[in-house]
């Protein structure tokens, strides 16, 4: 691997491509790839890739898009959110609802109108807030809204009176446990304990489909590419810039002139849709969604997600969601008693030992195969103390570590 | 004390009964007993008339058994005897009269003593009436207040008999309720406006009930009459209508009085119930508020200290059966030490390599937590554990006949009590205290000043862990003990320790209160889910109004 | 809506610009801070002339940092007026606001954002459009880019111009919170012990640099080290409890009595 990364051709191309183009293509290529395994290749063959794992990879590319939500808040702008799950569950909700009426009168209680539960509870008609649940267009809308909004009243709230740190963190995690015990909750009309489920057919293709799963996951991996590109372009942004600074010194940006408190109101918000996006997304292919998506638990997977793949780095996300999910898929069919053990171990070791995640150990040992050539050398003044300068580099690592932390 | 009192009135009211007893009746019971192989059924009612009129301390014994179907007489000697059915399909018997205890017989030896239901039904009313005679004041009173919920005639009459003699307070109180209800059913109007007039303060709901019944009586009868009515009233009628009228009034009055008495006394219920959460949350949230206010540290892992404080209460009550009654004050050090064991482990081991970095020490101290919940999944299994409570524990502390307060209960509140004053005695008087204080206060200034900041941090947190174990032994009497146990709780109390502002005591202790009393207060009328979002809810909404809680730490340091 | 001739409405902060007619650029008037009960101002009234350099001293709790808080919007006043020029009242706006009005702050520990280039500590202060989109589609102008070059010039860290900021030494991030302050282009500007930590080439650097800036700038300057007072300074305030104890040139406030006892007293004793 190594030798192949230290050939000249291959470091060139890697220099002229900037991550974006890199992980764009990565998706591009293995989206094909399993595409075309699926389809051409029959079942037995060596090459075939069977249904399941499509949906599975479907699944995995969901996490990686939340996870690039989260890694948008908490690594670049320092929230530590343990609440993204509310987001992606909503999400989720929203076209599950749509889904829900997609089915139509094929119900167990063949009501044209009304989902089952609600012909269960005895409710006589829809409410309100699922007026128009069976338009795709409001679905959408929704998708986004349905976040955005609880996003943007939440942020508003907490960072105009500069809730931040820990203090924030718990806010949000018990943000979504009340969404938990609301959804929870039959009278909400979200089918209480049980959820949505049960889905019929999407715009009119039916779910129990291959071409139709296979036509998700390709969904997915473009929204995906959508998403990273987006975050790819705040980040390299000035208001990439303002949010890195936000988290290093929320103060300094302050005096500077920035109202911190917009900032992070709209980057909460931009990575809330995004987190509702692959919510809405994963619902198709699992088939369900029940209040079990907000629980604390979840949202905090996605962190670790995050911190194991390399946080401040957005294909560090991506790496990280698909790897634990991978292990966890792996692990929990294997010995289901010993997940928790190395989910709480990777915990534990990650932030002991690897505080910049798997990316980060990637460009260190990047730098000690090829120290950077990018950095202009140090000028003459600087030429004598060089050795100084790294022992500061590693220093000064600790603190931007320290300052993301405040 | 309280519970003592009973005891003491036991000894006292048995050397009074036992005189009672007389001589005679004593000695007609053989007589009676030896009739009842014989008697045919339609003579048994006056026979067990007879039995029960001895009142003689075996009259139960006799007619328990009679009324259960366990009344047997032996084929040979017709001696009546009660019958147990053992194991081995045997008969084991005990003579009823001198509780003598028989060799075992198989079902030939033996016949049953007939009855049928409208006996049962006699005996059935006939015990309870023989418990008014008893000489435990507890029992009469039990009976009575059987009495009272199903009134009859032949214990309505003893009632009458028995009044004036009656010395307990209580039982004659309760034994005039019962005989005005009766009053308020049968007598006259002018009778039932008196008996009304005198249950107007009373709570048993029985009253309520005989009040709201009498009260629908009159609006009917008053309603059929006026339809019926004709130019022919007489003066008589204008006079019963007039008493009616007024009887009315005081029902409604009565009623009324009885339902704001009942809605004060729910509404202190209520409260207590909140007390009783908020102490649970108080045991919690201490720990918690220590470590944070200290440390700056969130321990996600704080509820599994507070799990494994459960789980070590089960095991001693594995470990030593027999101390069930001694389980719990052994469980508090125990649990105190196991979980500050592992606590001080937890802080050398991870806490103390992410200083300054509480975000991932959030993260670690989660993971930590995942561990524990697994490794107690697997050592224990994933089930929840049985955890008895001694009896001193349980039973309740009756104020008035809707007002009791549990004992387990109203134990937790004093002892969360105990210990938070014990954590402030120790950090505001112990060289530990001071050194807890400084590192807070001012990390850099304490070490400056030699205090071993390490040191100070490694006990805070196995103070901290301990605490959360000795509210898990508080939590094993209240709630199931499963590997879940802690998680329900880390969300609120870290809630409690912001709300009540970081790094005071007091403000947490408060804030734990009103939050426990906040959510019981809402729960009749909203249920315990959309109490506890509501409760959530506002509390983010006021920590985000002032996000140093209700008695933040002033001045410039503070920042 | 009354709009300024790029259009924009004049009532936006933004376009506020201090009314120094009289002469004035802030006026601090009977201002109380407590924390506590322990009062930190009390009763405190401060003129700073336009263009004026003008150094703060006191001893530690004689409220010289506490004042920096209340003028640049992070600590309110029990009561007291603070006013930038004539109109603008700095009361009613927040830090944010306050720094787009004109009043560039410099901490006592160096504040940069060390994650971020030197570079791009530089664009990220200038002056301008501070809002949401303006930062999502900005482009760098070729005045701005000559406005960072000269910033980078004057500071001194134009080889180190790409280097993260969190690798400059102790000094260097004195400099470069400076230079953010430049690049904002403040009317006031707020110095907070400027040259701690720095060697003694460093500190008569910074001293011709504060002295240089007079005049296009306010200066106020909060330092211990009396050196450098003395080496700059043309008027002086002491500061002693939360009042003003005495003002004037460093002549007057050495002779002057009451300072000798409180606080010169203490450092020759």
């Amino acid at each position: 691997m190594n030798t192949l990364l230290n050939s000249p051709s291959v470091k060139n191309i890697t220099k002229k491509m900037s991550s974006l183009h890199f992980v764009i293509a990565i998706l591009f290529v293995s989206t094909l790839y399993v595409s075309v395994c699926n389809l051409m290749f029959a079942e037995g063959s060596l090459l075939h890739v069977s249904d399941y794992t499509v949906s599975l990879l479907g699944k995995y590319l969901c996490y990686a898009l939340l996870a690039l939500a989260v890694d948008l808040v908490w690594g670049y702008c320092g929230i530590l959110s343990l609440g993204h799950g509310a987001f992606f569950a909503l999400g989720g909700y929203a076209m599950g609802m749509y889904l829900m009426r997609q089915i139509g009168d094929r119900g167990v209680y063949g009501n044209p109108e009304l989902p089952d539960f609600m012909v269960f509870l005895n409710w006589t008609e829809l409410p309100w807030y699922w007026a128009g649940s069976d338009n795709a267009l409001v679905m959408i809308l929704l998708v986004f809204a349905g976040p955005g909004l609880l996003a943007f009243i939440f942020g508003t709230l907490a960072f105009r009176s500069r809730v931040s740190g820990v203090y924030l963190s718990i806010m949000t995690q018990a943000m979504t446990y009340a969404l938990l015990l609301s959804f929870f909750r039959n009278e909400m009309g979200f089918g209480g304990n049980n959820g949505l489920t049960d889905f019929k057919e999407i715009f009119g293709f039916s779910l129990q489909s291959p071409n139709t799963k296979l036509a998700l996951f390709v969904a997915t991996a473009v929204m995906l590419a959508i998403g990273y590109a987006i975050s790819h372009f705040i980040v390299n942004s000035k208001m990439g810039r303002v949010v890195t600074a936000i988290r290093d010194s929320e103060d300094r940006v302050r005096f500077v002139g920035y109202k911190p408190q917009h900032y992070k109101v709209w980057i909460f918000v931009v990575s809330a849709m995004l987190a509702g996006v692959a919510g809405a997304l994963y619902v198709p292919q699992v088939g369900i969604i029940n209040p079990g998506e907000f629980s604390p638990l979840n949202s905090i997977e996605i962190v670790i997600w995050v911190a194991i793949g390399g946080r401040g780095t957005l294909y560090g996300a991506l790496v990280g969601a698909i790897v634990v999910s991978y292990a966890k898929t792996r692990f929990t069919a294997i010995m289901p008693e010993a997940w928790l053990f190395g989910l709480g171990g990777l915990f534990v070791l990650v932030t002991l030992l690897l505080p910049k995640g798997l990316a980060g150990l990637v460009t260190n040992l990047m730098d000690k195969i090829d120290p950077p050539a990018t950095e202009k050398k140090p000028s003459s003044s600087d030429k004598n103390d060089s050795d100084k300068n790294d022992f500061n580099k590693s220093k000064s690592d600790d603190a931007t570590l320290a300052a993301e932390n405040k | 004390m309280l519970r003592l009192f009973p005891l003491l009135l036991f000894f006292v009211m048995s050397f009074n009964a036992s005189a009672a007893v007389s001589e005679t009746q004593q000695s007609a019971l053989p007589a009676l007993v030896e009739q009842l192989p014989n008697t045919k059924l339609n003579k048994m009612a006056s026979l067990i008339e007879q039995i029960a009129a001895t009142s003689t301390p075996q009259v139960s014994d006799i007619l328990q058994p009679l009324m259960d179907g366990d009344l047997y007489y032996l084929k040979a000697d017709k001696r009546v005897v009660s019958v147990f059915k053992n194991q081995q399909k045997q008969y084991e018997l005990m003579d009823v009269l001198t509780a003598e205890v028989l060799p075992a017989v198989g079902k030939s030896a033996i016949k049953k003593v007939r009855t049928n239901n409208r006996l049962r039904s006699q005996i059935r009313d006939l015990l309870a009436n023989l418990d008014l005679t008893s000489t435990d004041a507890d029992t009469r009173i039990t009976a009575l207040k059987q009495l009272l919920d199903n009134p009859n005639q032949t214990g309505l009459t003893a009632v009458n008999k028995l009044i004036k003699s009656e010395k307990d307070d209580d039982a004659r109180e309760l034994m005039s309720v019962i005989l005005l209800v009766d009053q308020l059913e049968t007598g006259s109007t002018s009778e039932k406006l008196s008996a009304a007039k005198q249950l107007s303060d009373r709570l048993e709901p029985t009253v309520k009930n005989a009040l709201v019944k009498e009260l629908d009586r009159i609006s009917v009868d008053s309603a059929s009459t006026s339809s019926t009515s004709t130019d022919t009233e007489s003066s008589s009628v204008e006079v019963q209508s007039a008493e009616t009228k007024e009887l009315k009034t005081v029902l409604t009055n009565a009623i009324s009085s009885i339902e704001q008495q009942a809605s004060v006394f729910s509404l202190a219920e209520n409260l207590f119930f909140g007390l009783s959460l908020g102490s649970v949350l108080l045991l919690a949230a201490i720990g918690l508020a220590i470590t944070f206010g200290v440390m700056g540290v969130i321990n996600m892992a704080h509820g599994e200290m507070m799990m494994l404080g459960a789980y070590t209460t089960y095991v001693i009550q594995q470990t030593f059966p027999h101390l069930i009654e001694y389980s719990l004050l052994m469980a508090v050090p125990a649990a105190f030490l196991v979980s500050g064991f592992v606590g001080v482990l937890i802080e050398r081991g991870v806490i103390r390599f992410l200083k300054g970095r509480p975000l991932e020490t959030l993260l670690a101290t989660f993971g930590i937590s995942l561990i524990l919940q697994q490794l107690v999944r697997s050592v224990f299994s994933p089930l929840n554990r049985q955890v008895e409570a001694p009896q001193w524990m349980s039973g309740s502390l009756e104020i008035n006949p809707i007002l009791s307060l549990t004992y387990n209960r109203l134990y937790i509140i004093l002892f969360s009590l105990m210990v938070f004053f014990s954590l402030l005695m120790i950090l505001k008087n112990s060289s530990l205290g001071l050194h807890v204080r400084a590192v807070s206060q001012n990390r850099d200034m304490a070490r400056a000043l030699s205090v071993k900041s390490s040191w100070v941090d490694a006990i805070t947190f196995g103070l901290g862990s301990g605490i959360a174990g000795v509210a898990g032994v508080a939590l094993s009497q209240l709630t199931n003990v499963g590997p879940n146990l802690g998680q329900a709780y880390i969300i609120d109390s870290f809630l409690v320790v912001v709300f009540g502002g970081v790094g005071n005591l007091w403000g947490t202790l408060v804030a734990a209160m009103t939050m426990g009393t906040f959510n019981k207060i809402l729960e009749p009328s909203m249920g315990p889910v959309l109490a506890n979002i509501i409760v959530l809810v506002s509390l983010v909404l006021f920590i985000q109004k002032r996000p140093k809680g209700l008695f933040p730490q002033k001045g410039r340091s503070a920042e | 809506m009354i709009v300024d001739k790029h259009g924009s409405p004049l009532s936006s902060v933004d376009n506020l610009k201090p009314d120094t007619r009289h002469g004035m650029i802030l006026y601090v008037e009977d201002v109380s801070v407590s924390f506590d009960g322990f009062k930190a101002l009390n009763d405190l009234n401060l003129y700073i002339g336009d263009g004026e350099l003008r150094c703060l001293i006191g001893a530690n709790g004689a409220g010289k940092t506490t004042l920096m808080d209340v003028i640049t919007g992070k600590t309110r006043p029990d009561k007291g007026k603070v006013d930038f020029g004539q109109q603008i009242d700095l009361l009613t706006l927040d830090e944010s606001e306050i720094a787009r009005a004109g009043i560039g702050r410099k901490f006592q520990k160096p504040t940069v954002f060390e994650a971020l280039s030197v570079f791009e500590n530089i664009e990220l202060s200038l002056s301008g459009d501070k809002g949401i989109w303006s930062a999502l589609f900005h482009k760098l102008s070729g005045e701005q880019q000559d406005k960072i070059d000269e910033v980078l010039q004057t500071i001194g860290l134009t080889v180190e111009q790409h280097y993260p900021a969190g690798r400059l030494s102790h000094g260097q991030k004195q400099w470069l919170e400076i230079g953010m302050l430049l690049a904002a282009e403040p009317r006031l500007l707020l110095v907070d012990e400027p040259v701690a930590g720095m060697t003694a080439q460093e500190t008569e650097r910074t001293a011709e640099l504060l002295i240089s800036l007079a005049g296009k700038h306010s200066v106020v300057v909060v330092e211990h080290d009396m050196a450098f007072v003395r080496s700059i300074a043309r008027k002086v305030t002491v500061l002693h409890q939360g009042t003003v104890l005495a003002e004037g040139s460093m002549d007057e406030i050495q002779a002057n009595k009451d300072v000798r006892e409180v606080y010169l007293g203490e450092e020759q004793a």
